[in-house]
């Protein structure tokens, strides 16, 4: 256990170095949420008006949308890495050495909540900028982070299943996209599900990015209802565990498969 | 363990690998190694060598057979195995996003190195592999020479028994290649390392190994030293240019008399022969033609090659082989 720990500490190192030293994918991730929340926060801006939308002010509905859907997007990434330590021989040298078997998939989990946090923040402080006010305070933006790293980490863990198996960029990444967009949009990150046709809310009911977003909007708001909370983040955990479960099955198929 | 296996580095025995779609990379390979000298296995790409490394180190299990590496069997005691072996792969492994530094650093923390100790290792290490001056750069800039030497410096950070170097000179330019071999051969020497090699080619086995072993298909099909290898090949090849052609029977009559020499042929001015030992052939050879009236223009002295023993080994041509590999 205190092995595992060491060693995830190493790999995460290994990966936030390797983060920080890529300028521009750094920029993208920064800038990426920043452009949804002014494209998405002007187009939509007047959709608060619909009667029985019930917010008064779309970039504070929008804000832990947008949180939820970017840390969708940076964590499908995850399992690139994977590929990329299997063809440089990388992923074989950990091998045969006695590194903990998890911390290869920990130091990436560790890598893209750190990439969570920091956009969530970023996304916060550009709504306040804009005119946003969360009632639910440090804790309501707390709890936002949590659910958006929760979900992170079953995404990226889906990616991390992905990339051992299917060992090439464009296949990982095509399955990726093609989760990312819909999932967002069959959830509430930009629109009152209320308002939503049937089928979608039924969807949505059963979507984890709902889950996620529904979680940070009632902890951002005014008197929130912490059972309605807890519930979702606890289901976002046991999705949590269940992918990253799936992750390190996989990753045992291909050490068998070498 | 038997006692047999304490006194041997790496012991493999009647390993098997079949892989899913019933490829049959080993088929049956035994071999082993005493502790501080340097082993090759020899062969063309395909022949099982570096399925046979992925197993040793634990990497890859064997369908069926048994190993031990540093006296723990591999497939029971994969981590005493781990910590017991240094392994440099075909792909490197470098972290080419990382420093030199960090990469040596990381490998270090992996094994239990920590604080000063790792410190004082991986300085030791970048000064040892002439990396002190990059040491701070990603190693993304390095070159191919200066990247494989951070492999080996990596492979060793936690002072192995064994270590695994799986064609640790493809790819490099021939002068780096030569550095590259004094210095596996300063490892075995001065710190007692055992080490494992695989190599297609034949000079690197013969310079650096002091046992090696032809892998063809899956199995081992001769094992010795060099020496004894191309020995068995019964002797150097001669070839004498004479100033001109001579009569057969003349200098036939006049080469029965000088030891050793056999398999004499003559075509015009050229004379082909074999000798155990070529070096102490030519001055009575020289002689014995002088007296006939035969005088030598040149003479070439071919100590047999390790193609050639590929050849006899693996009844096939080496190149042929390695087209054949490579085709698969």
């Amino acid at each position: 256990m205190a092995t595992t720990l060491d060693h995830t500490w190493f790999m995460s190192r290994r990966h936030l170095r390797a983060l920080v030293r890529q300028p521009a994918y750094i920029g993208i991730t920064i800038v990426q949420p920043v452009v949804w929340l002014f494209l998405f926060g002007s187009l939509f801006k007047r959709i608060v008006e619909i009667p029985g939308f019930g917010a008064g002010n779309y970039i504070e509905f929008l804000t832990p949308g947008v949180i939820v859907m970017s840390a969708l997007f940076s964590n499908g990434w995850s399992g690139m890495t994977i590929i990329e330590d299997i063809d440089a021989g990388v992923m074989d040298r950990f091998l045969v050495t006695p590194a903990s078997r998890g911390s290869i998939m920990n130091g990436l989990l560790v890598q893209q909540a750190v990439i969570d946090v920091i956009q969530a923040l970023i996304m916060v402080g550009i709504a306040i900028a804009m005119g946003a006010r969360f009632a639910g305070g440090i804790v309501g933006v707390i709890v936002t982070i949590v659910a958006g790293i929760l979900l992170g980490l079953s995404f990226s863990s889906f990616s991390n299943a992905l990339a051992p198996l299917l060992r090439t960029r464009e296949s990982v990444i095509g399955i990726v996209q093609f989760v990312t967009l819909p999932a967002t949009f069959l959830s509430g990150a930009v629109m009152q599900p209320s308002l939503a046709p049937g089928w979608i809310q039924t969807i949505a009911r059963y979507n984890p990015v709902n889950w996620a977003v529904l979680a940070g909007r009632e902890a951002l708001g005014s008197n929130p209802d912490w059972s309605f909370i807890g519930i979702r983040l606890l289901a976002l955990l046991i999705l949590a565990v269940a992918c990253t479960t799936l992750s390190t099955l996989t990753f045992r198929a291909y050490q068998r498969a070498v | 363990m038997t006692t047999t296996s304490a006194s041997r580095a790496i012991d493999a025995r009647d390993l098997t690998k079949t892989y899913k779609g019933g490829v049959h990379a080993l088929n049956g390979l035994s071999f082993a190694v005493a502790p501080g000298t340097i082993f090759a296995l020899l062969g063309p790409n395909g022949a099982g060598k570096s399925t046979t490394v992925k197993i040793l180190t634990t990497l890859s299990q064997p369908t069926s057979g048994t190993a031990t590496v540093a006296g723990h069997d591999v497939g029971k005691h994969p981590d005493q195995v781990r910590r017991a072996i240094g392994s440099v792969a075909q792909r490197s492994g470098v972290d080419r996003q990382a420093t030199g530094r960090e990469n040596l650093t990381l490998q270090g923390e992996l094994y239990g190195l920590r604080g000063r100790d790792l410190t004082v290792r991986v300085n030791d290490l970048l000064d040892r592999f002439g990396l002190t001056a990059a040491a701070d750069r990603s190693a993304r800039t390095y070159s191919g020479g200066m990247e494989r030497r951070l492999a080996i410096a990596m492979g060793l950070v936690h002072r192995p028994q064994v270590l695994f170097l799986d064609e640790p000179t493809s790819g490099l330019d021939p002068e780096i290649r030569a550095d590259m071999w004094a210095e596996i051969a300063r490892l075995a020497r001065e710190e007692g390392l055992t080490i494992l090699l695989t190599t297609h080619s034949m000079d690197e086995a013969d310079q650096l190994a002091q046992r090696l072993a032809i892998v063809d298909q899956g199995r081992i099909v001769v094992e010795g030293t060099p020496d004894q290898l191309k020995g068995e090949l019964r002797g150097d090849a001669l070839q004498i240019q004479l100033g001109a052609p001579a009569p057969n029977g003349e200098v036939h009559a006049a080469l029965d008399r000088v030891p050793g020499l056999r398999e004499i042929t003559l075509d015009g001015a050229t004379l082909r022969a074999r000798a155990d030992n070529a070096a102490t052939a030519v001055p009575p050879l020289l002689s014995a033609l002088d007296a006939a009236g035969a005088p030598v223009a040149s003479v070439t002295i071919a100590r047999p090659s390790l193609d050639d023993v590929y050849l006899r080994y693996a009844g096939r041509a080496y190149r042929a082989a390695g087209t054949e590999g490579a085709a698969q």
